[in-house]
């Protein structure tokens, strides 16, 4: 009776959102922010900086997302979660859109209820080992002590990878991105697997950058993309274009330096993207301005991309497969019209 | 809501009393009207959760647990790979919770009793640092404890290559604690076996002792028998076989060594730092327990010509044990639930396995439920254990 | 064991009696009273110069406080930097950096009410009524939204306010609670007694993690579709939830240590079951369980580091935070053992307050 009560209570007084079912986007708009999960741990992608300033590409992606809906890139609130409470956190309608690192699988698609939006980051997994082992590549791993992140793909990837080759392997399952590294820097494993990017990650904050290679083998694919609920195909779709029209902006050489310059440009790509010529954002259920603010308040992807984990910053990584289609990567947008 | 709760011990005089204020009526109307709410609150919850997961199309039920798991796992007790299913996973989690509970908990008796002692002590350096131990171990939460001594482990420890050997045979370095074993001989089966039967058998003897004192009051010396039984009985099988004695000795081979018995830093940190946090609160049990007997008991004793050992044995043990062992079995509940707190640096325990589980096949529910219920039926071995000791205690008290 | 100078020839006489004053004496009495007290001794003190000495070169003399990482890194001592350096994210997390006064108010409030309230003498109605108001006024001040302050949203809180918020809502919520659950399991109503037992020996059966694994990722499910609770809530109520069910084994062990006679004293008085227990019954049950209660507080207290395992930034997550920022990667032990003296400091007041009370309580 008691703890009936108590549920009551905090229920009841204690209630902080209330939402309705239906709609995620009339739900967002009413209450006025967009609420996005991240992942709090995972420098370049989702990590609060000395300041509690959420950073990174996940982070940006939410920020684009707000930008469309409410032409202001701040309304959006990270919640940090850990990699259990992720999807789950999604399905009861805790946050509205998740922006953390989670690759697009047909399990997670069907029956965890989910829905991924464009892929905002292509990662594939590979191997980070210690120059002196002198190893050529990962068929010679028979054995390793293999430092992964605990329920991810890529604990899964790795024990296939290892099956098929009939080789031995000694998990050691940490789960936070700082302490995988530091055990391994420590000597705690032969070698660390996870997607590329974070391997670079990692490699770049070591004690000595320079003992260590990333093995050529890449043993997955991981589209990372951020994840709506099933069945809510106006919240999908918006979205899906927030990452789209980063990718779309950087094709038509549009920058948040350049974007007011470019509102009086006569292409008339441009002038649909910007919203000159109307028509896009009443598709979408938005304002017209929906990409412009975008643009102009979070930037192009290849802005993102640079800023978050670029060549300057300690992260240091190529575009490869996240370069537009025209330079040889996967990122290609859907004209816009 | 308790209003009604009639603690009267005689409710039955009450009489010519208007229907509403009647105790007994009174007390089932609340009872039923607390079970209704509670229905309904469960009621409630059920159904909204249903209707959660048809809404979203999230697979349900238990079916998962014969699925291939695809994962490894770091370090196993029984056979285990990725190709076995997640119900064999989950099992390796309960047996890895089971062992380092085990050792923890044996570790944490010799550990806090030594500093329960050590707190005593006349001496007055080595009570004070055992008080400071004491003091600081409680309070610091166990979790950060855990953190700092993994850190610590492969912080400090040299890569395999360079392993310190302390002692031959044994090696340690951030890989974990390697040691020489006996190399598996078909007879330490039976030399197991030895032992076991040592053990039935002096415990018959002490029976019969006893018996045989109360009826001609001579005293058997039991203890130098039976630590004759239980050693003598293995060594002797030992030796028939032919005494083997090969060692299975740890070599550096590839990447890890190989052979021998490994300790694994997460094992490692996770043990120390249970078996540090819990046995700061055993010590101040047993010093609690100590402290209870009061001197006249010794000095009784003395006095009817009991000897130190009988003193201990029949005096101070026996009574000083009843204050002690129900908080201890307590500590050692909490340190079971305590090793839970593996999930965060990465020992495969339970919860941990279980947690890999849930994200794996997305069914949170199922696998938080079978946490709760591997957890209950921990603790409710333990409180059967309990409930028969204290009979025990109880009978032996009169 | 002492003897004083003497003649031979009066050996036989009675001795003496020994004082025992001076550094000397002390030492021979506490230290080396015997041999097997003074082989411990010593070896105890080559454990000590072993041990102390190096670890005192680390933290203090060859330490550095107010550096850059790089700087750490070519040192050999500790580099305590790490805690200036992040101070404002380990305490305040994700709270507006430009809004910390605030946290900092409401923290120096709570705890010049916590001094207030050791003293025994002012522990009377009013106090309650000080507490409330003073939780109030934190509470308005972290919250804000009203008086002109910004609103700041309680999912932003984070680090040592969310730590003490934790604890000490827990604590106030958790009391009464299981007060209550105490008081039913001791009913004479078998379906009430039924359900206290059942509620409180299944949250002591399963490990604090399963709860707030329960109330991070399952209690959202258990809603209607839309209707969300605020994560820090929801571990909130696992914390009040879970602390419930010890208070309540720790307050029926004080409800049965009241003589029958009391029970009875008061039913002959013809007070009805709410007044015998408000008015004779639990002053005097809840007096006598004041050390124990203190005791799981302390727990409470400590056990609130378990949300780093899902994700909420408390003191030891924002810390773990800073420590996987690439430039202070590795500087674990001096950013735990800072986060470990605050909880020691905390945990260390209350167990010797409740020490303290045992004393006076008994006397």
């Amino acid at each position: 009776m008691k703890l009936m009560k108590l549920l009551l209570i905090i229920t009841i007084v204690l209630l902080s959102g209330v939402g309705f079912a239906g709609q995620t986007v009339d739900n967002v708009k009413a209450k006025g922010f967009v609420q996005a999960g991240a992942n709090g741990d995972l420098f370049g992608f989702g990590k609060p900086d000395e300041k509690g300033i959420w950073r990174g590409l996940d982070v940006d992606t939410g920020r684009a997302i707000a930008a469309a809906v409410f032409g202001d890139a701040s309304k959006i609130k990270f919640i940090p979660l850990t990699a259990v409470q992720r999807f789950t956190a999604l399905q009861s309608g805790e946050i509205d859109v998740l922006c953390r690192n989670a690759t697009q699988t047909l399990g997670r698609d069907s029956e965890l209820g989910l829905d991924f939006a464009q892929v905002n980051y292509y990662d594939g997994q590979g191997f980070l080992v210690p120059k002196k082992m002198k190893l050529k590549n990962a068929k010679q791993l028979d054995g390793a002590t293999v430092c992964v992140l605990p329920g991810t793909t890529t604990e899964l990837n790795v024990a296939d990878y290892f099956r098929v080759n009939k080789m031995k392997m000694k998990p050691v399952v940490i789960e936070n991105n700082a302490e995988l590294a530091k055990a391994f820097f420590a000597g705690r494993c032969d070698v660390l697997t996870s997607d590329a990017s974070q391997l670079a990650g990692i490699r770049a904050v070591a004690p000595k950058p320079d003992d260590y290679v990333i093995l050529p083998d890449i043993i997955s694919k991981e589209p990372l993309a951020p994840a709506v609920r099933h069945g809510d195909n106006q919240w999908k779709d918006i979205v899906n274009y927030s990452v789209l029209a980063m990718i779309e902006a950087e094709e038509l050489g549009i920058t948040s330096k350049n974007v007011d310059e470019m509102l009086k440009s006569a292409n008339p790509a441009v002038q649909r993207f910007l919203g000159v010529a109307p028509g896009n954002g009443k598709a979408l259920g938005l304002n017209e301005k929906w990409a412009y603010n975008i643009i102009k308040q979070v930037g192009n992807y290849g802005e993102v991309f640079e800023r978050n984990v670029g060549k300057n910053t300690p992260l240091k990584l190529e575009r490869g497969l996240n370069a537009l289609w025209k330079n040889g990567g996967l990122m290609y947008s859907p004209p816009f019209r | 809501m308790q209003k009604g709760a009639s603690s009267n011990a005689t409710p039955d005089t009450e009489q010519g009393i208007s229907f509403f204020n009647d105790r007994k009526i009174r007390a089932v109307a609340y009872q039923i009207a607390a079970l209704f709410m509670v229905g309904l609150l469960g009621y409630y919850l059920f159904s909204n959760t249903v209707a959660n997961l048809q809404r979203q199309a999230i697979a349900t039920g238990f079916g998962f647990l014969n699925k291939q798991a695809s994962f490894e796992i770091g370090e196993s007790l029984i056979h285990y790979s990725a190709a076995d299913t997640y119900v064999r996973a989950l099992l390796v989690g309960v047996l890895n919770t089971l062992k380092v509970a085990f050792v923890g908990i044996v570790l944490t008796v010799v550990l806090g009793t030594f500093l329960g002692i050590a707190r005593l002590s006349t001496n007055w350096l080595v009570a004070k640092l055992a008080a400071v131990y004491i003091e600081v171990m409680q309070d610091i939460p166990i979790l950060l404890q855990l953190f700092f001594w993994y850190s610590f482990f492969y912080d400090i420890l040299p890569a395999p290559r360079e392993a310190i050997e302390p002692f031959a045979g044994v090696f340690m370095s951030n890989r974990g604690l390697v040691f020489a074993v006996p190399q598996w001989h078909p007879v330490y089966t039976y030399i197991a076996a030895a032992g076991l039967a040592g053990c039935i058998g002096a415990y018959v003897l002490r029976k019969w002792a006893r018996k045989r004192q109360e009826r001609t009051g001579q005293i058997f010396p039991v203890f130098i028998f039976s630590l004759g039984i239980i050693i003598g009985l293995p060594f002797v099988t030992w030796l028939s076989a032919g005494a083997p004695h090969k060692m299975s000795v740890p070599q550096l081979v590839g990447f890890n060594f190989q052979g021998g018995l490994n300790m694994s830093p997460e094992f490692g940190a996770l043990l120390l730092g249970l078996v540090l946090y819990t046995a700061a609160f055993v010590a101040e049990i047993v010093r609690a327990g100590i402290q209870a007997i009061s001197k006249g008991q010794t000095e009784a004793a003395m006095a009817i010509g009991l000897k130190r050992g009988q003193i201990l044995n029949l005096v101070i043990l026996p009574q000083a044990l009843r204050v002690i062992i129900p908080p201890l079995t307590s500590q050692m509940l909490n340190l079971t639930k305590n090793s839970s707190l593996a999930v965060a640096i990465g020992f495969p325990d339970f919860v941990s396995v279980a947690s890999t589980t849930i994200n794996q096949t997305g069914q949170a529910i199922e696998g938080i439920s079978l946490i709760m219920l591997v957890y209950l039926c921990f603790s409710l071995l333990t409180s059967l254990f309990m409930n028969w000791y204290n009979k025990k205690m109880a009978l032996i008290e009169r | 064991m002492v003897q004083l100078p003497r003649d031979n020839n009066q050996t036989d006489r009675l001795r003496a009696p020994v004082i025992r004053i001076g550094a000397w004496q002390w030492l021979k009495s506490n230290l080396f009273n015997g041999v097997f007290n003074s082989v411990v001794t010593i070896l105890v003190c080559i454990f000590l110069y072993k041990i102390i000495p190096p670890f005192v070169r680390w933290a203090f003399i060859d330490s550095l406080w107010l550096s850059t990482a790089d700087q750490c890194r070519a040192g050999d001592g500790a580099c305590w930097s790490i805690i200036p350096a992040n101070i404002r994210f380990i305490i305040f997390g994700f709270y507006p950096y430009e809004l910390h006064w605030r946290p900092t108010v409401a923290m120096i409030m709570l705890i010049s009410l916590l001094f207030y309230s050791k003293n025994r003498n002012h522990w009377n109605t009013s106090l309650g009524y000080i507490w409330i108001a003073g939780l109030l006024i934190m509470g308005i001040l972290m919250r804000g939204g009203i008086w002109g302050l910004t609103a700041v949203e309680s999912d932003q809180w984070g680090g040592l306010p969310l730590t003490l918020m934790l604890s000490v809502f827990g604590m106030f919520a958790a009391y009464p609670l299981g007060i209550l659950l105490a008081l039913g399991r001791r009913s004479k109503m078998p379906a009430i007694k039924t359900l206290c037992i059942l509620y409180i020996e299944l949250i002591r059966g399963v490990p604090l993690i399963s709860l707030l694994f329960m109330s991070a990722v399952l209690f959202p499910l258990f809603l209607p579709a839309g209707l969300t609770v605020n994560k820090i809530i929801r571990a909130q109520a696992a914390i009040i939830l879970f602390t419930a069910a010890y208070i309540a084994e720790v307050v029926r062990g004080g409800l049965q240590a009241i003589s029958r006679g009391q029970y009875e004293a008061a039913e002959s008085l013809g007070l009805n079951y709410v007044q015998k227990m408000r008015l004779v019954v639990l002053p005097q049950a809840l007096k006598i369980v004041i050390p124990p209660t203190v005791g799981i507080l302390i727990s409470a207290f400590k056990d609130t580091s378990l949300v780093v395992i899902i994700a909420l930034y408390d003191i030891l997550k924002t810390t773990r935070s800073v420590l996987g920022n690439p430039s202070w990667m590795g500087f674990s032990p001096e950013a735990y053992i800072f986060v470990a003296l605050i909880y020691f400091v905390c945990c260390y007041a209350m167990s010797n307050y409740s020490r303290r009370l045992e004393r006076e309580l008994h006397s």
